[in-house]
């Protein structure tokens, strides 16, 4: 097959090293990607729920199901394309199949079976609107994303993330049908967050993107450079969080939560770019993802507060609406 | 393909999970399609003038 003929040549070296051990069903379940599920089930399930329309319980949980698996076969397909640079990258050598615990091919065909099942599905349990949005939202991310945008430019993990965006839009129309504004603001959000979230990040591991020539943003455009756009891009984020208040989507729960956080983000933002954070190479240790070197906490602490943040907008939104709390709606 | 004589007791019980895992798979993809038909089926009938 030409496809999978396509497995880069470092994956092909670690899976010979590796033959000899058996895959298990754990690790078919880790080509999934299950924490970034976790997130996608997230967000999903908060515009299932603030779309405000009631769905039956059997066939909510069928849609959610359907987007995770969705989500976890892109994740499978995404494995299979980037074996080559997982291998190379201390975060992700790890990994099924460069570390050969898994075939590049079994993870290819569990991708594109768990796709279609997972859309025909959704089509057939919610509605094709629904199923179409998924299905665009996995070719988008496994194609689009991976085996064009992630290898090409510096703007990968901007118009990539949208991928990451779409869940709860699926999930707005999986509950009604439609993705009104409020739908695509809640995709919007997310879009507009990906940038300093992952570019804070790659500020402390770009040597790891930079030996799989990924041509993440620090590579490419330097660290300084990185730093003033994770600043201009949380000086658009941070406005955008408070409206759906003006929409009608968000209550004075989450106007407090959107406005306090958005400060703290705009803070952390305003440090990175003041700090040296990716000037020196090599700036993480090989302890995880939180444990950097001085240097490097600025962009440590908004990596981290990004994630906390983000919960917290959708998980204020989710709560306000399961307790029947008025929006604002100050438009 | 491997010899199933010479298959270690490992690779046995790794091919093992993984068949039941399929199989666990499987079966709950046919009841999810069963109940899905179900549920949507009723709520058709429910909404059939008689």
């Amino acid at each position: 097959m030409a496809m999978t003929e396509a497995v880069p040549t470092a994956a092909a070296n670690a899976t010979s090293a590796n033959a000899r051990a058996p895959a298990r069903w754990q690790d078919f379940i880790q080509l999934l990607k299950p924490r970034v599920m976790s997130l996608v089930v997230f967000t999903a399930l908060t515009g299932m729920v603030c779309a405000g329309t009631p769905v039956h319980p059997f066939l909510a949980a069928v849609a959610i199901l359907c987007i995770a698996v969705g989500a976890g076969a892109s994740g499978a397909l995404n494995m299979w394309y980037d074996a080559d640079i997982d291998a190379q990258m201390r975060r992700t050598r790890g990994r099924p199949v460069p570390a050969g615990r898994v075939q590049g091919a079994d993870a290819l065909a569990l991708g594109v079976v768990l796709s279609m099942f997972s859309v025909m599905l959704m089509g057939m349990a919610l509605n094709w609107l629904a199923a179409g949005l998924l299905a665009f939202t996995i070719v988008f991310y496994a194609v689009v994303y991976t085996m064009w945008l992630k290898r090409w430019t510096a703007q990968n993990i901007v118009i990539g993330g949208l991928a990451g965006a779409l869940p709860p839009v699926i999930g707005w129309a999986a509950a009604t049908g439609s993705t009104p504004l409020n739908a695509w603001l809640l995709c919007a959000i997310i879009f507009m967050w990906t940038p300093p979230h992952f570019w804070a990040l790659s500020l402390y591991t770009s040597e790891d993107y930079r030996k799989a020539g990924v041509p993440m943003m620090p590579i490419v455009a330097g660290a300084a450079s990185t730093r003033r756009q994770i600043l201009i891009y949380s000086l658009l984020f941070a406005p955008l969080c408070l409206a759906p208040v003006l929409t009608g989507l968000g209550g004075p729960v989450y106007l407090a939560v959107a406005a306090a956080g958005g400060l703290v983000f705009l803070l952390l933002a305003w440090r990175l770019y003041r700090s040296k954070a990716g000037d020196a190479p090599a700036q993480r240790n090989d302890d995880g993802l939180y444990d950097v070197r001085a240097s490097a906490r600025d962009a440590r602490n908004l990596f981290a507060f990004s994630i906390l943040y983000l919960t917290l907008l959708f998980a204020t939104l989710l709560a306000e609406h399961v307790m029947a709390i008025k929006p604002l709606e100050l438009l | 393909m491997s010899d199933p004589a010479r298959e270690s007791e490992v690779e046995a019980k790794a091919r093992r999970g993984r068949n039941i895992a399929l199989a666990l798979g499987l079966a709950l993809f046919v009841i999810l399609v069963f109940v899905v038909t179900i549920v949507r089926l009723g709520a058709s009938v429910t909404k059939q003038p008689f």
